[in-house]
């Protein structure tokens, strides 16, 4: 059989998978960037139990294995009578996951913003609300986004593992049709080929408009 | 109130605990295989061979854009379609060390970029060859600013380790899954494997740090 | 190219050899010509100063002597033998990289910015070159490395790092460094333009030292105009990759001829 064959024959079932890779890694995102924003802010507080609740958050999830997240929410978790999804346990799981390298990266970049832009929003007399909201996290936002591009792609590599449990993602896709046609290479090739177009085609041109068009935004470009 | 049973708990360590040791062999040895791979793969880059420094940033590239858990599978299934067959932890370490060895080598590039270009003049000026000048010129002043991104990613590969299992290769994660499918319990085995992961990968940050320091000084850098 | 070198002799013969000639030198980055058709010759144990205003080239002289750059046009000799071409069936070719290194051997050099190797003590710097390129043994380049290190006057400091050591102390490690290779020519680039004006003079002391106790050829480019008044037998001026004036010291600070020269020195003496 052909590759083309090969391709026009499993189309379908690659161009599923990849559409289901796509939402877990949309869904996945969007979890991780609400959890970092969160938790990166509470690691700044002033509060010692608010600090505690985010670095053990971001211990637990820094410091072990998302493999092992995956399968703890999956088939743990549901012994505490929460149980999820598998579709919804494999973004959970990833966004999680992915938040907690996030939040380092909000703290870091937060902190990195110059101690004057501080002062002078004091001097403003602005709420810490609104001196965080309006004066520092945009400016932080300029720092963070080019390691968040690294991050998203973390992220999207990420959800290649919800396959083992069972999401029927562009992985599981092509490990099914592995088993099917024993083509190991054309199955597993043509996924790797799809994950680096994602990666290298969609999310760093995305991020690299992103980053520009807030520099723009914010008056550095 | 969580049904945790400490027989059980008694019963399955002593096996989780010989796959941690599974668990550091696998990370030791595809961070080894990392190490030189991923100089390699720096070096190829700054040499003045066109279409070898392009073919490597783009595997490099490749390699670091897709997910590691396909990679464990390609190399471990494609090899017997060719008619090679590879055990388990011959296939892992190949894509766990490939894997890392991309990583790496973005470490080493940066790090070989922040010496400056006078420290090659004087070398020129001494005549010394150019593999002697990386290796006893550049090569030592490139370390230290290496050793925190060649840290984080011991941590990393070890963190990864579980991908392997998905090959049975018998480090923690498949122990637990091993147990989990005898005993129909979860509970007790991957929550034990996460305490085991926290409980080595939260010092060994600190260990790596200490470290960092001290080839610092040994190098009279600090 | 090919055919523009088969006008230069294979090697330089007679009786009356620099020990340096560049013939017809030409560099340029891209349209730029930082050395336009340069032709000078250094005698051994000739001391020639070279100076002249920013850009003028005269960095560029002494890294095209150390290979650092590369040659667009002409040939330059040393001791005879061309420095970056080779005999290849009678005629002149690009040097092969053994060649090179073969020929840098005659050749060291010392920095404005000193180029220590910071993870190597004193010491280490000034054996590093002598046992892994020349083959001494570690007790032999280490006499020859103390001998250096005293001569400079840095003995007791031979066990330190560079960043223990000031500007000064760092730069007389690196003479030092590069006198261990037994060079015949020496080539001193702005050597004092990044020290503190107090330790100067460490430095210059030193290589007044190196004129008077050994016969080295030497080319140094400076800023420091007394220092090159007394020291050197010529003084070259450089302007816009040309020689514009050369000649005896007293002759060139004293009774400067072309206009260029003097606005040079008449600017630099307003400086100081």
């Amino acid at each position: 059989m052909s590759y083309f064959e090969f391709l026009s024959v499993n189309s379908t079932r690659f161009i599923d998978g990849t559409l289901i890779t796509a939402m877990q890694t949309v869904l996945a995102a969007t979890l991780a960037i609400a959890l970092a924003l969160t938790t990166g802010l509470m690691r700044l507080a002033p509060n010692a139990l608010i600090r505690g609740i985010a670095t053990v958050y971001i211990e637990i999830f820094r410091g072990t294995s998302l493999l092992v997240q995956l399968y703890w929410i999956f088939f743990v978790l549901p012994l505490f009578g929460i149980t999820l999804e598998k579709f919804t346990a494999g973004f959970v799981a990833v966004g999680m996951n992915l938040g907690a390298y996030g939040a380092e990266l909000v703290r870091g970049a937060i902190l990195s913003v110059p101690r004057g832009q501080w002062e002078a929003a004091l001097a403003l007399n602005m709420s810490p609300a609104k001196r965080m909201w309006r004066i520092i996290l945009p400016q932080s936002l300029v720092i963070m986004l080019p390691p968040w591009g690294n991050l998203l792609i973390e992220l999207l590599k990420g959800t290649a593992l919800v396959s083992l449990i069972s999401v029927a993602d562009l992985m599981f896709e092509a490990k099914q049709i592995n088993a099917t046609t024993f083509l190991s290479a054309q199955a597993f090739g043509t996924a790797l080929v799809v994950y680096y177009v994602m990666a290298r085609f969609i999310i760093t041109p995305f991020m690299r408009w992103l980053e520009r068009a807030t520099a723009r935004k914010l008056g550095k470009a | 109130m969580f049904d945790w049973r400490w027989d059980f708990t008694a019963e399955i360590l002593p096996r989780l605990i010989i796959a941690t040791g599974n668990t550091l062999l696998a990370a030791g040895l595809g961070y080894a295989i990392a190490i030189v791979l991923g100089l390699i793969l720096a070096l190829a880059q700054r040499t003045p061979y066109r279409a070898l420094t392009m073919t490597v940033r783009e595997a490099v590239e490749f390699i670091r854009s897709t997910p590691l858990v396909l990679q464990i599978f390609f190399v471990f299934y494609v090899g017997p379609q060719f008619g090679v067959r590879l055990s388990p932890w011959v296939a892992g370490m190949i894509a766990i060390g490939l894997h890392y060895a991309a990583y790496l080598s973005e470490v080493y590039r940066g790090g070989l970029e922040s010496v400056p270009k006078g420290q090659w003049e004087a070398a020129t000026s001494l005549n010394l060859s150019t593999a002697r000048t990386y290796f006893r010129i550049v090569i030592p002043q490139a370390l230290p600013p290496s050793l925190a991104g060649m840290g984080n990613y011991l941590v990393g590969i070890f963190k990864d380790t579980p991908m392997l299992s998905v090959i049975g290769v018998a480090e923690l994660m498949h122990t637990a899954n091993a147990i989990g499918s005898e005993s129909y319990r979860f509970l007790e085995p991957y929550t034990l494997v996460g305490v085991i992961f926290l409980m080595i990968s939260l010092p060994s940050a600190a260990l790596i740090r200490t470290f960092e320091a001290w080839v610092r000084r040994k190098l009279g850098m600090s | 190219m090919t055919e523009e070198l088969s006008k230069y002799p294979l090697e330089l013969t007679g009786g009356d050899v620099p020990m340096v000639r560049f013939k017809n030198v030409t560099k340029q980055y891209g349209d730029l010509v930082v050395l336009d058709s340069l032709n000078l010759d250094v005698a051994e144990g000739e001391m020639v100063a070279i100076i002249g205003p920013s850009g003028s080239g005269k960095t560029t002289v002494l890294r095209m002597l150390m290979t650092l750059e590369t040659i667009n046009g002409g040939v330059i000799y040393v001791d005879g033998q061309p420095l970056t071409h080779m005999h290849h069936h009678g005629r002149l070719v690009r040097a092969s990289n053994r060649y090179l290194r073969q020929m840098r051997s005659n050749i060291g050099m010392c920095f404005q910015h000193f180029n220590l190797f910071p993870h190597m003590t004193a010491l280490e710097n000034c054996m590093e070159g002598p046992v892994h390129v020349l083959g001494l043994s570690k007790a032999e380049a280490r006499e020859r490395a103390e001998n250096l290190l005293d001569l400079v006057g840095m003995s007791d400091k031979r066990d330190q790092h560079p960043s223990r050591l000031s500007g000064g102390q760092q730069q007389r490690v690196a003479i030092a460094r590069a006198m261990a290779m037994r060079p015949k020519v020496m080539l001193f680039d702005e050597v004092t333009s990044a020290l503190d004006p107090e330790v100067i003079g460490e430095v210059t002391n030193v290589i007044r030292k190196l004129v008077s106790e050994h016969n080295l050829t030497m080319l140094m480019v400076t800023h420091q105009m007394g220092f090159a008044k007394d020291i050197s037998d010529r003084v070259c001026f450089f302007f816009d990759g040309k020689i514009e004036e050369q000649g005896a010291p007293d002759e060139l600070f004293g009774n400067p001829k072309k206009e260029r020269t003097q606005q040079f020195l008449s600017a630099v003496k307003e400086a100081v």
